[in-house]
């Protein structure tokens, strides 16, 4: 409740919050919230390049399709492919940290030194080199993205469950006599929770950033899908005249972002103390 | 005792500082003289005040804190009075100088010592001297500056005081350490010096070498000096004249072999019944340190006293002197026949 | 000093090792038929034939790595499948304008970042301090590409005030090849047409690829100031009387300096994976541009070697980053 209240005194993390409910509420029902479903896939030569209007709130594209529909559309795609992208990033990361983190065995050693590798290149480089060396489309760019994001998680956890493994009730519990898994279960993955949250949720945005990317490159989301970077990938060729072809994808992408990290940022101070005197 | 032969003086300070959780009286009633070439030893647990009333002295108090009554007198003004730039440009580091409690933190780490402990004579100058304009100092001045600070240091016996100028912090121990920050203090020859707990960061050893040090420089020096400190052992070893503080206020007061000799204030009484000599805290009196959000009305220290009566909690009780300057805040002792030596 | 940087390149090395294992990994091993991979989309089974032997990669998998070791030691990043040409020389060709455009960015970022953030910090939850916190926060979230292609549009399309695109326009020479900056170069050489022109196209890409740097170090520094105003040193300073003006300036931004610093190693990181969309956006003749070059073409080597090479600027920046560290606070050069 303290923690509650403390949050909803955070302004702009509150906000970031509303950003979320929306964009995933616009997710989620995104097949009945488009204004002009018929003009989503369908090209239209007719009504191609026309500027919002009531009829077409964003205007439409080089094909005639409403962009509003399209960018409604595009909400649901970019929240699955981040949302994957962090999960499997996790499901990758959290355990190796945790083993690293936990065992101090050679192997955990060894795949730490693997993490090391990983972030020893930025991580689009990496994405982009191995997005190529799986094939094109949507599924090897996700594939992409979360193997190279999984060293993020992995080293989060890998400190914290350092940090919390050699915290004294932790060895008071091994002098009683807990068994490891119960330790592990119980009282360390508990504390290396908050950190994990916070940094998915940062790593939501982050990810819808580079997937975007990877969409503007022609890597990830291929037409017609309705895709944010690939969207702003086709506008260019229709600038200077069709601005809004460029423009409202590019806010969806801004505002989304914003959200989450509005909201990570709240998470943050609120589960680390050490850096609530930031803000 | 009165206010006029002090050098400088607190009288009747309080100051609250607003919280989450409301507002909080951390100093209720708050006095203490100083007089010149003496050491005056303020004693009392953590969180009496003790650290507030030296801030209160630099105009150095943090946000949230009013001061809801009281005066700080010094060279005929009212420090409280003063403006933070004129506490900045007049006070602070040229009439009154500061020794800090923890000479680990209170040093910058990525700054050579010289050119912080230089900082002060820059701004403002060499004892005797006009502070140079603006801190603007050529090379033949800064020569002359690093040549005082040098001296200075070996007053306060470090050794290689010329090399120790180039050393960053890390580069010293903390006895090390303190004797670089009481040099900074001394360099610019201020008329008072605070020190707020300059010892108790410091290993048992270091601690007696830097108490025999001030001793030995508040004699050459004709120091004046309000040391703060929660331990009476201290205070018997180094001070001329002792506060007691309780919860914020002052219980009583006057020079230090007829206080630690023959304490009147019950508290007083209590804190050195538990432990004559040596470093003392509440363990032995029963009760807890109150609240200085809720504190007991009349008497703060009225809940925990053995000699409490009823009358404690209704009002504060008047300073009275029982014996020659030794003053008592307490309903046991009758009130003063001359009302003039009340009001002091 | 010394001792300490050869200690850190030390430190460096084993992830430099690893990383080459992970191209050749990349290179050789995932792929199920690395030639055809090399040779292309539209090979011939000839053609595959051809390489497989050209490359050995009917020896075993220890001596390829082997063979691969000895030729990025040697420089030699193979054939780049677009170009005809080697993929180092490509490299080395299009590097610098690489350089020029992270470092302008770092620069710009560095600059405008840290007396933002200050500021902000010494007016807390002012009204200064609040747009700076906005700005910062919605400075992450913009899609560099994007921006770019707005700004592109205001500017050159719209008002036509900056160029469009590339380092110089059609018709002005590159100045003679001292360093490979345009600007630098352009200097030494008195070549003062070439200079503006040169930070006439500059200006856009090197403002999009800041702003995400900007935003960071704006924070951190932010961050860091806010903390090293609670240290004691501070309170310190102000009761021995330092002004409170020099005190922020000198003392206090010094301490938060080099905890912004520890921030630009790994946002050149981020600098370099901007510059990919940004170099593409602006034809900007660098090695982000080349990587989008080789994807469009599956130019295997190519973008392997781009990774290996931005892998080896970012180990060498981030060693640069500890180096001035270690001049900023004299206790971590002792640290390792």
């Amino acid at each position: 409740m303290l923690l509650l209240k403390k949050f909803l005194r955070d302004i702009p993390a509150v906000i970031g919050f509303a950003i979320i409910v929306v964009v995933v509420f616009i997710g989620i029902f995104a097949p009945w919230l488009t204004p002009k479903p018929e003009a989503v896939f369908d090209s239209n030569i007719m009504a191609r390049l026309k500027p919002p209007s009531a009829e077409f709130l964003f205007g439409t594209d080089n094909l005639g399709r409403d962009i509003c529909s399209r960018v409604i559309l595009g909400t649901r795609g970019a929240l699955i492919v981040s949302l994957s992208v962090v999960a499997l990033a996790m499901a990758i990361g959290v355990p190796i940290g945790l083993y690293a983190g936990y065992t101090s065995s050679i192997s955990g050693e060894a795949l730490m030194r693997l993490v090391d590798i990983f972030l020893s290149v930025p991580q689009l480089i990496l994405a982009l080199a191995i997005a190529q060396l799986i094939g094109r489309g949507l599924q090897s760019a996700m594939l992409a993205l979360a193997l190279t994001y999984w060293p993020f998680f992995a080293r989060t956890v890998y400190s914290e469950t350092r940090r919390v493994r050699h915290a004294l009730f932790v060895e008071a519990l091994q002098g009683l006599g807990a068994s490891q898994a119960r330790i592990l279960l119980v009282h360390v993955l508990p504390n290396v929770a908050s950190p994990v949250i916070v940094r998915a949720t940062i790593g939501m945005g982050f990810t819808i950033l580079t997937t975007a990317v990877l969409g503007f490159l022609g890597i990830g989301a291929s037409p017609p899908d309705p895709d944010w970077g690939l969207a702003i990938a086709e506008s260019r060729r229709y600038l200077p005249d069709a601005w809004w072809f460029a423009m409202f994808p590019g806010l969806a992408i801004l505002v989304t972002v914003l959200g989450f990290n509005l909201f990570g940022d709240g998470l943050r101070d609120l589960v680390d103390p050490r850096l609530r005197r930031s803000r | 005792m009165s206010v006029d032969d002090a050098l400088l003086a607190i009288e009747d300070l309080a100051v609250t500082v607003g919280t989450d959780e409301g507002k909080a009286e951390i100093l209720d009633r708050a006095d203490l003289v100083l007089r010149p070439g003496s050491i005056h030893g303020v004693v009392g647990e953590s969180g009496c005040g003790k650290s507030t009333l030296i801030k209160a002295i630099l105009g150095l108090l943090p946000k949230r804190t009013v001061v809801e009554r009281g005066r700080v007198h010094f060279e005929g003004r009212d420090l409280l009075q003063l403006s933070g730039d004129a506490m900045a440009r007049e006070v602070r580091g040229r009439a009154i100088g500061f020794i800090p409690q923890d000479p680990f933190q209170a040093l910058n780490p990525v700054f050579r010592v010289g050119d912080q402990l230089m900082e002060s004579l820059r701004w403002h100058g060499l004892p005797g001297e006009e502070a140079p304009l603006r801190g603007r100092v050529d090379r033949a001045t800064r020569a002359r500056h690093r040549a005082h600070l040098v001296s200075v240091l070996s007053a306060v016996q470090l050794p290689d005081a010329e090399q120790a100028l180039d050393r960053y912090p890390h580069q010293f121990s903390g006895g090390q350490r303190q004797r670089l920050l009481i040099a900074a203090a001394l360099s610019t020859r201020p008329k008072v010096i605070l020190a707020d707990e300059p010892t108790t960061a410091l290993d048992v050893t270091t601690q007696l070498q830097i108490l025999k040090l001030l001793r030995e420089l508040a004699e050459r020096f004709g120091l004046s000096m309000i040391f703060v400190t929660h331990d009476f052992g201290v205070v018997a070893q180094l001070c001329d004249t002792v506060t007691v503080m309780y919860a914020g206020q002052t219980v009583e007061s006057g020079p230090v072999a007829s206080v630690l000799g023959a304490p009147l204030h019950p508290y007083s009484r209590m804190l050195l019944a538990c432990h004559p000599d040596r470093a003392v805290e509440l363990a032995g009196i029963p009760g807890a340190v109150p609240s200085p959000l809720k504190p007991p009305s009349g008497c703060r220290f009225n809940p925990r006293c053995t000699d409490a009566r009823p009358v404690c909690a209704m009002a504060r009780p008047a300073v009275t002197t029982p014996a020659s300057q030794h003053r008592v805040a307490c309903t046991l002792y009758p009130p003063d026949a001359d009302p003039a030596t009340r009001a002091a | 000093m010394l001792r300490f940087i050869l200690r850190r390149l030390l430190l460096a090395l084993p992830a430099l090792f690893g990383l080459m294992v992970l191209t050749f990994i990349m290179l050789r091993v995932l792929p199920a038929d690395p030639s055809a991979a090399l040779a292309g989309e539209n090979a011939t089974p000839e053609q595959i034939a051809a390489i497989r032997a050209a490359f050995g990669f009917d020896l075993p998998i220890w001596k390829q790595f082997l063979i691969y070791f000895g030729q990025v030691m040697r420089a030699d990043l193979g054939t780049s499948l677009f170009t005809n040409r080697p993929v180092a020389a490509d490299i080395a060709l299009r590097l610098p304008a690489t350089i020029e455009l992270t470092f302008a960015a770092l620069i710009f970022a560095t600059a405008v970042g840290i007396p933002l953030g200050t500021l902000a910090a010494v007016w807390h939850n002012s009204a200064f301090d609040h747009i700076v916190r906005i700005v910062t926060v919605a400075g992450l979230a913009v899609a560099s590409f994007w921006f770019a292609i707005i700004l592109q549009f205001t500017f050159s399309m719209e008002f036509d005030i900056l160029p469009l695109r590339g380092r110089l326009e059609t018709g002005i020479d590159p100045p003679p090849f001292f360093t490979g900056l345009y600007l630098i170069d352009s200097l030494v050489s008195l070549n003062f047409t070439t200079f503006l022109n040169a930070i006439e196209h500059l200006i856009m890409p090197a403002f999009t690829l800041s702003l995400g740097g900007l935003a960071t170090i704006a924070r951190f520094t932010r961050a860091g100031v806010l903390d090293t105003m609670q240290k004691d040193f501070v309170s310190y300073a102000k009761a021995a009387g330092y002004p409170e003006r020099r005190i922020i300036w000198v003392y206090v931004l010094r301490n938060s300096v080099v905890a912004a610093t520890t921030q630009i190693g790994l946002l050149f990181g981020a600098l370099i994976a901007g510059a990919v969309a940004v170099e593409w956006i602006y034809d900007w003749p660098g090695i982000g541009s080349y990587a989008v070059q080789a994807i469009f073409t599956s130019d295997y080597k190519a973008i392997l070697a781009v990774t290996l090479v931005v892998g080896l600027i970012y180990a060498f920046v981030n060693l640069a980053v500890d180096v001035v560290l270690a001049l900023l606070d004299p206790r971590v050069a002792e640290t390792l």
